[in-house]
């Protein structure tokens, strides 16, 4: 094996080093010191109950997943409109702009009885709360990409005759593609954490719901397997996005690895 | 016939910003080619965009083809001193952008496509690009990618050719192969160029007629006809008429410095 081919490998492999690793040191840790397992179970004790409750999880893990994407795609919908009319209009961009930062100050739980009140419990606010949370970055990277436009090359296309419309097609959204395809990876994660924050304020479905049974029962090696699970369904989903982002704006990393 | 013409014209930016250039006239004949040098900041740019019809003039009329400039003028085509070339594209793609813009042009483009890309892959191959078609802009060198660039602005046969600098980012021999590319492209088929510039021999190799504007506020100082036979070899700038013409030019500029 030759150098170059030794150091891909450890490319490749790193994040599983390192996440073996990182389970070794915890198991360890709670080994040494006798940790109780209602405090903070070992990863072994994690496994447990994973199998114990596999056909559960598997079925509260399928609701949020639901929900999450449905809110995400809303968000991605949606975010990809305002982002459009918000970037291409300096009116709109002045206007919206102070209303939407004020919005997405506002902790998204607090917002979550208001939707129960609206919708009741379950899947409607979850969604609802996914979408809420996750459409900022959208708007916000869509606008960025699109204002961010360089004025020469605008000047190229007008001078060509270009309409608004043939501006937008030709050149700004292909440009924005990157800053869109970035907002994606952002908005999968926190789309997670809005529809697991509604199943645990207001859902008898989903794993916010399953943890806060199970804490309220001591039951903490469940509680951790709820979560382990919320992050690997959000690892996936990120590396999904990662994928169609490499296919579709290869040239802007140069076709190379996106890093320095 | 004269295919530009200015009468008088003034320009500042905003409401009372200072004159960027002040009551020049000037005309350019259909098939000339004219460059304007001057120091940095001079307003050459300001020009450009005048005669383009990107922005108004404040003072004074601009004509261009016998009608007077309002709105962006179609048909135009810009070369900058960045190549401009959108990274999603290939080089061949890049190059036939004006096709689908361009009102004559964007009709027909998905028919005539295949008679298109030949007319890319021509222009190309005249500028030395043959095989580079399907490379990316990032894949080419500083100078190809300005080759790239001119022939984007000359796919659609504009009335006109603007060339803001278009030299300036490169290294001294690759701008003089350059020259010689423009000199043969003109040469075989004589189109209307205005060259901004502040490269006095670049101005007296390619231009019929120079002229040197002073800075702050821009005016013309001299017209400077340039006598010299076509077509001009590389070696005439070693000659001593050439020399003699850029001295003179340059003695002006010396004044202006000094002047100012």
């Amino acid at each position: 094996m030759t150098l170059a081919q030794r150091k891909r490998l450890l490319m490749k492999a790193s994040p599983w080093l390192l996440l073996v690793f990182l389970i070794l040191l915890w198991e360890l840790v709670c080994f040494a010191f006798q940790v109780p397992d209602y405090l903070f179970p070992a990863p072994t004790e994690i496994w447990g109950s994973w199998l114990e409750y596999r056909p559960q999880i598997i079925e509260h893990a399928t609701q949020t997943l639901f929900t999450t994407v449905v809110g995400f795609a809303l968000a991605v919908a949606f975010g990809l409109v305002l982002g459009m009319l918000v970037g291409s209009s300096p009116v709109i961009y002045k206007a919206v702009y102070p209303l939407m930062v004020g919005f997405n100050s506002i902790p998204k739980v607090a917002f979550v009885p208001v939707l129960v009140v609206w919708f009741g419990i379950g899947t409607v606010p979850a969604i609802l709360t996914a979408f809420l949370i996750s459409f900022f970055p959208v708007v916000v990277n869509m606008a960025t990409g699109l204002a961010t436009l360089e004025p020469e090359l605008q000047d190229v296309m007008r001078s060509l005759g270009a309409s608004r419309i043939d501006i937008l097609k030709k050149v700004a959204l292909p440009r924005s593609m990157p800053y869109f395809f970035a907002s994606l990876k952002v908005a999968i994660t926190l789309a997670f954490v809005g529809s697991v924050i509604s199943e645990t304020v207001a859902s008898n479905v989903g794993i916010g719901y399953l943890m806060l049974s199970a804490s309220s029962t001591m039951d903490m090696g469940l509680v951790f397997a709820g979560l382990v699970v919320i992050g690997v369904m959000g690892v996936v989903m990120y590396e999904v996005f990662a994928l169609v982002e490499r296919r579709m704006t290869g040239w802007a990393t140069r076709g190379s690895d996106p890093a320095f | 016939m004269d295919l530009v013409e200015f009468e008088n014209v003034s320009m500042r930016y905003g409401e009372d910003g200072p004159l960027a250039i002040e009551n020049i006239s000037l005309s350019v004949k259909e098939n000339e080619f004219v460059a304007v040098v001057g120091p940095s900041g001079c307003g050459k740019s300001t020009l450009m965009k005048l005669v383009t019809g990107l922005a108004p003039p404040s003072d004074g009329y601009v004509y261009l083809g016998g009608k007077q400039v309002a709105g962006p003028q179609k048909g135009v085509g810009m070369a900058f001193q960045a190549s401009n070339l959108l990274p999603w594209r290939t080089t061949l793609e890049n190059v036939l952008l004006p096709l689908e813009i361009v009102a004559e042009y964007r009709h027909k483009f998905r028919r005539e496509k295949t008679q298109f890309e030949e007319l890319g892959r021509a222009l190309l191959k005249r500028v030395g690009l043959a095989g580079c078609e399907h490379k990316y802009p990032w894949e080419l060198s500083g100078g190809m990618q300005q080759r790239a660039s001119i022939c984007r602005a000359l796919i659609h046969r504009p009335s006109l050719l603007m060339l803001d600098e278009p030299f300036g980012a490169l290294d001294a021999f690759t701008r003089e192969e350059l020259w010689c590319m423009v000199r043969d492209l003109w040469q075989e088929e004589p189109f209307t160029v205005v060259l901004v510039t502040h490269d006095l021999r670049e101005a007296v190799f390619l231009a019929d007629t120079v002229y040197v504007m002073s800075k702050g506020p821009g005016r013309i100082l001299v017209r400077k006809p340039v006598n010299l036979p076509r077509p001009r070899e590389l070696s005439v700038t070693y000659t001593d008429p050439f020399a003699d013409l850029v001295f003179e030019l340059r003695d002006h500029i010396g004044r202006i410095r000094e002047g100012s």
